[in-house]
């Protein structure tokens, strides 16, 4: 019982960065541009795809190829910003669902033609094979570097948007964007820059996280629930909800896999509809 | 557009879907039964219409209850042996309306994503206990051996869908008549004022809360009828009645052809359904892909949709022959 429970975490941990890197650009540019965009998991999958084509096609080393899923997911981003969600800022909320509904579909098929059936296949490098031996028990490598990985993206992250002159932009342009806007903000520039960096993250997460969920044509509508999930029940805008929300639903969603398949996500499910009942603008909302 | 000023008579152009129908009927009896899918996914995409459209409420889990209804006629079919189709029928509205009801009680008092993600939960949460449930609803392989026994004891649904073309024909008409009443009535026109402005009508002491919940219900019995319908047409309910894509659908299908226009509802189905059918079998990546730059293009250019179109068109030519039209026009 208690090893399967310190499994359980582990997992559930693993599993909670990984929806918290890939989710944590949406409720940034969610939060700071109001733009309801189901289609954040795109950018996941082309972090996927990025990473094992370039590692299986061209021979890049890991490290680099994890590099490049973020820069390059980032910058097809900024060219997607600029071209059509630029369009859309302060449409009515239909207009971006069904926007983003549209990239899914297009993004989807795009996928499948280019990559067929098969999901993404990563060839770790061998010094993130096996296990690692700790405190008298066995943990995969690949799902402690995850850990440790993430918890250094984040980190930084937190530093930089609690620390730096950018972050206080950002903060200040979630709180209040006319004013912020009126103090001499580029708010368009910060938009773009923002969205980019939630865009690479999503990328990030997506590329590291291939053997967790597995990258295919169909990611994007698949895990779209989860991802929405965090960042409903984080709380727009906020960095602090949507880790504390990712965590959760990494647990809670491992040990009801573990315990209870029979229910398979419903008590997630149950779970997310009572903390939006209870908190609508989510934990740690700034805005609903 | 539509509202409590505009001359509420059915013209003669609201008669053309109908003749339409009948023609269909007469002239191509091989395409019979994708002919009564058209119509129930019309009867499900107008009561999305009545919420999305005229409500404005944005839900991406509106096939909680097309999928409840369909499995709750499914279910009294092949597990409790009740093979009427209208106590089908009924127990599918009674149900769904419920659900509606319930659910629309609790989630109406938010909005934006927070409603988003609640209609999503709803549907998504049905989904895993249709799947898990098997021995109720038979899981991932679907509900099979469904059956409707003949219409008032007379007629039997035939192998080339003559009884059930009509039959959801029928019950099409009925609705489109239901949906005409409300949205030409004083509640109507509050509705579209709660889409417009909700502050403003909580101004002037309107119940916008109530008046949700209430449209919510009614069109949450109208998506149960259409899922009923669905599965006594095909004898069979299978998981793709709900969760996030049917509900994705259908969205696709309204705004295609017309959000907030009743008609919408009627062409954008039709077109979706038989592009799908000649296209979709063949070369399903190139189907989802034209669909999401369809919608892409449709969201960025033609806000109005199919419908929308039209109606540019003809007061471009309106205009262009009677130059006073315009006014006419820009003052609604």
């Amino acid at each position: 019982m208690l090893s399967s429970v310190v499994s359980v975490a582990f997992h559930g941990v693993a599993y909670g960065m990984i929806l918290y890197v890939i989710s944590v650009g949406l409720s940034v540019t969610m939060g700071l541009m109001g733009f309801i965009n189901l289609a954040h998991g795109v950018f996941a999958m082309a972090g996927g795809f990025v990473l094992s084509s370039f590692m299986a096609r061209f021979g890049v080393p890991f490290p680099l190829a994890v590099l490049s899923a973020f820069v390059l997911v980032a910058l097809g981003s900024v060219v997607l910003e600029r071209l059509l969600y630029s369009r859309l800022y302060g449409a009515g909320e239909l207009t971006q669902v069904l926007f983003s509904i549209g990239l899914i579909l297009v993004s989807m098929a795009s996928a499948r033609l280019i990559f067929g059936d098969q999901a993404a296949r990563v060839l770790l490098p061998d010094y993130l094979r096996g296990q690692l031996h700790m405190m008298g028990r066995d943990f995969p490598t690949y799902r402690v570097f995850i850990i440790f990985f993430s918890l250094g993206i984040i980190l930084l992250l937190w530093f930089g948007v609690e620390r730096t002159r950018w972050g206080a932009m950002v903060r200040a342009a979630v709180d209040h964007r006319a004013m912020a806007q009126s103090v001499g903000i580029n708010t368009r520039l910060l938009f773009m820059a923002t969205f980019a960096l939630g865009s690479g993250l999503a990328g990030l997460g997506g590329a590291l996280g291939a053997d967790i969920l597995p990258v295919q044509w169909a990611y994007p509508f698949e895990h779209l629930v989860y991802f929405l999930i965090v960042v409903a029940v984080g709380g727009l805008g906020s960095l602090r909800g949507p880790f504390i929300a990712a965590l959760l639903i990494g647990v809670a969603d491992t040990a009801c896999k573990y315990w209870v398949p029979e229910f398979g996500a419903f008590l997630v499910y149950a779970a997310t509809i009572g903390i939006l009942l209870w908190r609508p603008m989510g934990l740690f909302g700034v805005r609903a | 557009m539509s509202g409590y000023s505009a001359d509420t008579r059915i013209r003669w152009t609201e008669w053309l879907p109908w003749v339409a129908a009948g023609l269909f009927f007469f002239l191509m009896p091989e395409y019979l039964s994708l002919g009564a899918r058209i119509l129930i996914f019309i009867l499900f995409a107008l009561s999305l219409d009545l919420i999305l459209g005229y409500a404005g409420i944005v839900t991406l889990g509106h096939s909680a209850f097309f999928g409840l209804g369909a499995y709750t006629a499914g279910i009294l079919s092949a597990r409790l042996g009740v093979n009427d189709a209208f106590l089908q029928l009924a127990a599918a509205a009674g149900m769904s309306a419920l659900l509606g009801m319930l659910t629309g009680a609790v989630i109406l008092r938010t909005r934006a994503l927070t409603l988003l993600m609640l209609t999503l939960a709803i549907t998504a949460i049905l989904l895993e206990i249709a799947n898990k449930w098997s021995t109720m609803t038979g899981g991932a392989d679907g509900l099979s051996g469904v059956q409707v026994s003949p219409l008032l004891g007379l007629f039997k649904f035939d192998l080339f869908g003559r009884t059930a073309f009509l039959y959801c024909l029928i019950v099409l008409f009925a609705a489109w008549w239901v949906v005409r009443r409300i949205i030409y009535s004083p509640y109507g026109a509050m509705l579209t004022g709660i889409r417009d402005n909700a502050a403003r009508m909580h101004a002037i002491g309107a119940p916008v809360y109530w008046r949700l919940v209430m449209i919510y219900t009614v069109s949450a019995t109208m998506a149960g009828v259409a899922g009923a319908l669905l599965t006594q047409v095909n004898q069979f309910v299978g998981l793709n009645v709900l969760g996030l894509e049917p509900s994705g659908d259908i969205l696709v299908m309204l705004i295609l052809g017309g959000v907030g226009r009743l008609y919408g509802a009627f062409v954008g189905p039709v077109v979706y359904i038989v592009v799908q059918d000649t296209l979709a079998k063949q070369y399903p990546e190139y189907w989802y892909f034209g669909i999401g730059v369809l919608l892409i293009f449709v969201v960025l250019f033609a806000r109005g949709g199919i419908l929308g179109i039209f109606d540019k068109l003809r007061d471009k030519w309106l205009s262009h022959s009677r130059p006073k039209s315009s006014a006419r026009a820009s003052a609604r």
